[in-house]
């Protein structure tokens, strides 16, 4: 039952991410091109999404468990720290060649778009490189349990 | 040009919302692609089955639309391959370090009132606009 309310969820973000163009590399490019072809229909994704999560969680996270798990996984960290920051700008000169973020390109596969393969490969590795770097460093030992996102 | 398209856009984005509602309802996660996707590269998260089968609705409802709904997703990717494979590589560093992408800190993150979401959104939207800026307005386009 677990996993298919986690397929069911994963279907209605797919379908999301398709609708609202998230999908398309060129078109988030665009939302970011100011002084060229300029297309602001991203910020209408976020905002439609924002409007029901804001909500959506705030009826959800008043209730005293999720319904297969006894505790909400929340991230736990609150202050602002360097890998962060450089995380973060790092991530978006990726995103900025590319056009795909992580959630836009994940549903592209099932438009069965070579690009979006080539970029996964890409990224699981780069995930995979951080993360032993991460691990050598002794950064964090469980980084994704800690993920914000 | 890409067309715009805020009905469907702005329609897109609720279910996005409604994606991330559910899965924190029902399963207690937030709806972010970068924690699901790394507990389920080796070594796996042992919870790596609920990812999984996330990760397999998502891919599949594409699919579904364009294959059996006969709705075409427009798609473009004017990307060269290599270039593919350094951003990818620097998107992985990148989303792996800053703890996040888009769907994690800029929904999940911000619908939370999360001080660092807030600040990685910010953070990566600026880097993101610069990157756009010098690759289209400076460099004229990658090859």
């Amino acid at each position: 039952m677990r996993n298919i309310t986690a397929l069911l969820a994963g279907a209605v973000f797919g379908t999301g991410i398709a609708i609202s163009g998230m999908i398309n590399p060129a078109k988030v490019q665009n939302f970011f091109d100011l002084a060229g072809t300029w297309d602001p229909s991203l910020a209408f994704v976020m905002t439609g999404a924002l409007l029901v999560t804001f909500v959506g969680y705030r009826l959800v996270l008043k209730r005293p468990a999720p319904v297969f798990d006894t505790s909400f996984h929340l991230p736990a960290k609150k202050q602002l720290d360097l890998p962060l920051l450089a995380g973060a700008a790092t991530f978006g000169i990726g995103w900025g060649i590319t056009g795909f973020c992580p959630g836009g390109s994940i549903p592209a596969l099932g438009l069965a778009e070579p690009s979006a393969l080539i970029f996964i490969a890409a990224m699981v590795v780069g995930i995979a490189l951080a993360r032993i770097t991460g691990n050598w460093r002794q950064a964090s030992a469980s980084v994704d349990a800690d993920a914000d996102g | 040009m890409t067309e715009f398209t805020p009905f469907a856009s702005f329609l897109g984005g609720t279910l996005i919302g409604l994606a991330a509602v559910l899965l924190m309802a029902l399963h207690g996660r937030i709806a972010g692609m970068t924690g699901i996707l790394s507990g389920l590269i080796p070594p796996t998260a042992p919870d790596w089955t609920w990812r999984l089968a996330f990760l397999a609705g998502a891919v599949a409802a594409p699919a579904l639309i364009t294959g059996f709904g006969g709705y075409a997703i427009p798609f473009h990717s004017g990307v060269p391959a290599p270039w593919l494979v350094v951003g990818g590589l620097i998107v992985g560093i990148g989303v792996h370090f800053g703890a996040g992408c888009p769907s994690g800190h800029s929904v999940c993150g911000i619908a939370r009132l999360s001080r660092r979401s807030i600040t990685a959104t910010l953070v990566f939207m600026a880097s993101t606009a610069v990157t756009v800026f010098i690759v289209r307005h400076v460099l004229g386009g990658l090859s």
